[in-house]
């Protein structure tokens, strides 16, 4: 729960946390070493320097860093923890569901588990959905385009073994597809960060909810341009975020695009954490205003009703989670005590 | 003229050369991204450039593009010495300065890294995306001076090049008519001088809208640049000094002296 300046009760939804292991022990390879390096990357270059971790804590952090970070010392009320498997590069995945399931245990009602898969597995990627619903009965995946697969740099969610996959998603009830589309990294030939392929998809499974993580960006304009003619394509705030604290009026820019495009009920908060923590984000949105000609220009507005939205009633929406029995549950929980 | 001014001189040359390499994505030079780590004279004139980029993972097209441009300042030079262009460490580093060393052209070693990608239409795209976003700088400071929409838009070459603005205006507006003149080496001075990428009229009804999609262009160049530059001095732990005192990113980095580049024998 997020306590605002003047008293008011925010809850919060955390649209995209990671519980990984990063660590020397674990990397395969070089791409693995030089993977998490850019994430550390993007740690130092976008968080204010009162919220750097050394490296070695960055690489490989603890479970009670976690509960600490999202919901003790940080305003969080629930987390969805994505998996991002990268075992061509993790002896043991990058963070698997096993491990997510594993931190999300001791706090049930505050984790949702999201699971992954690839659909160059072929038979073995619908089994193994069919495995992450009835073991842990997932209600959101994580779909990592551009990871590599043996000789294949990338994959489309066009491919026609995606929309196999997308099939059994639907018929099982697993509903929220978060696609990472993000800055670009490792594509060869084609951009496996394009976002065009959104648009079919979004298209093709109208019952399913596509989360577009980190707007697209740098496509912003693309994933706009999709976005407003798909009503079921939502746009996730992770690492556009986090330009708040270095460049605000960018941030701004980036803000008004999204909400005269896609608007107030279509965005989602998230860390990214371990990359950055959420309290420091949630603060500094708060108390953010758009520059008065941005506004204008764009003809938009970020109202506190606007944040509450985006921090966690959106998100709440997608998974189904009753906000106010959820509140009643958290504060009867020995977390809610812990925190105060 | 002595060894020394000699060398001084190329050393000027060779860094002015470099400094007209643009990073194609983010339509800023090679050289104030701080992309270009070492570029020396050696003492029997020839040239070593080491060439670092943000991350390991940076698209290799783009390094590419960036590289083939390095080498055609090379060849430029006014002494047309023997050179050595190097890439370090990023995912395909190996293939890319074998290829060099072995003389292939970039097209070869693109070709066989990434089989079915246009780079000259990859080229094109770029060079639409930084003639936008030169053009909507000019305009924004244009009507930040004052100027009303109808008479920006009435503006043609002559008229561009008689206003005149603030120091920062005018080097916007320099390399906005270096993007036009590339795009239409005809152009006269009597034409109009903000017109669309295809060439048409814009109308003053129209630049608002127009003017947002030049916004969403840069929105995502500044995304690409801030973290680029973030990503750069992150990865490489420059020292960020404040009031004369290191920051604390300092401290809890190791700082890692820049890598040697072994010395490797020149080609043409």
């Amino acid at each position: 729960m997020y306590k605002t300046p003047d008293g008011k009760e925010v809850f919060v939804v955390d649209g995209h946390t990671h519980f990984w292991d990063g660590s020397p022990e674990n990397q395969r390879n070089i791409h693995g070493k030089q993977f998490v390096e850019c994430f550390y990357a993007y740690h130092t270059a976008l968080s204010p320097k009162e919220q750097l971790w050394a490296k070695e804590k960055f690489e490989k952090y603890s479970a009670d860093d976690l509960y600490r970070d999202l919901f003790i010392e940080g305003p969080d009320d629930v987390a969805i923890v994505q998996s991002t498997y990268l075992k061509d590069f993790y002896k043991n995945g990058f963070n698997t569901i096993e491990r997510n399931a594993e931190v999300a245990k001791r706090y049930p009602e505050r984790f949702i588990v999201n699971g992954s898969f690839d659909p160059r597995d072929g038979e073995k990627a619908l089994e193994y959905i069919h495995f992450m619903k009835e073991t842990y009965d997932i209600k959101g995946v994580k779909m990592y385009t551009a990871e590599w697969n043996g000789a294949s740099r990338g994959w489309k969610l066009t491919d026609p073994q995606a929309y196999k996959c997308f099939e059994l998603c639907e018929k099982l009830g697993i509903r929220n597809i978060h696609v990472h589309k993000g800055p670009t990294i490792i594509p060869l030939s084609k951009d496996a960060f394009d976002v065009h392929d959104v648009d079919n998809a979004a298209t093709d499974f109208q019952n399913l909810n596509w989360i577009i993580e980190h707007c697209g960006l740098p496509r912003l304009d693309d994933f706009c341009w999709i976005a407003v003619q798909e009503t079921n394509v939502y746009g996730g705030l992770a690492v556009a975020l986090p330009f708040i604290h270095s460049r605000p009026r960018y941030f701004a820019e980036v803000i008004a695009e999204l909400l005269f495009w896609l608007g107030p009920d279509k965005l989602l908060f998230g860390s990214d954490y371990a990359i950055w923590k959420p309290r420091w984000l949630i603060e500094k949105f708060w108390a953010f205003d758009l520059p008065e000609d941005i506004a204008r220009e764009r003809g938009v507005d970020l109202t506190a009703e606007v944040k509450e939205k985006i921090l966690g009633l959106n998100a709440a929406r997608l998974y189904d989670i009753d906000v106010a029995a959820r509140k009643v549950a958290l504060a009867a929980s020995p977390f809610g005590v812990a925190a105060e | 003229m002595s060894t020394v001014s000699l060398t001084a001189d190329r050393r000027g040359e060779l860094w002015a050369r470099l400094a007209r390499v643009n990073d194609p994505e983010l339509d800023e030079p090679v050289t104030e991204m701080g992309f270009v780590e070492r570029a020396e004279v050696m003492q029997n004139g020839s040239v070593e450039v080491d060439f670092r980029l943000p991350t390991y993972w940076c698209s290799p097209n783009f390094a590419f593009l960036m590289l083939d441009g390095i080498r055609e300042a090379l060849d430029a030079l006014s002494w047309a010495p023997a050179y050595t262009i190097r890439l370090h460490d990023h995912m395909f580093a190996d293939e890319v300065n074998c290829g060099v060393a072995a003389g292939k052209s970039f097209s070869r070693i693109f070709d066989e890294l990434s089989g079915d990608q246009d780079i000259d239409a990859l080229r094109e795209t770029f060079r639409m995306k930084a003639f936008k976003r030169r053009q909507e700088a000019v305009l924004l400071g244009l009507r930040r001076q004052g100027l009303t929409d109808r008479e920006i838009l009435g503006m043609d070459l002559f008229s561009l090049d008689g206003h005149i603005g603030g120091e920062e205006a005018e080097a916007q507006k320099s390399r906005y008519r270096e993007a036009l003149i590339e795009r239409w080496p005809e152009r006269k001075g009597g034409e109009p001088v903000f017109v669309t990428w295809q060439g048409e009229t814009i109308l003053p009804d129209a630049l608002g809208a127009y003017l947002a999609e030049l916004r969403a262009v840069r929105i995502n160049m500044e995304f690409n640049g801030a973290l680029c530059r973030g990503l750069k001095t992150a990865r490489y732990k420059e020292m960020n000094v404040i009031d004369g005192e290191p920051t604390l990113v300092d401290f809890i980095l190791d700082r890692v002296p820049p890598r040697n580049c072994a010395a490797r024998p020149a080609h043409n």
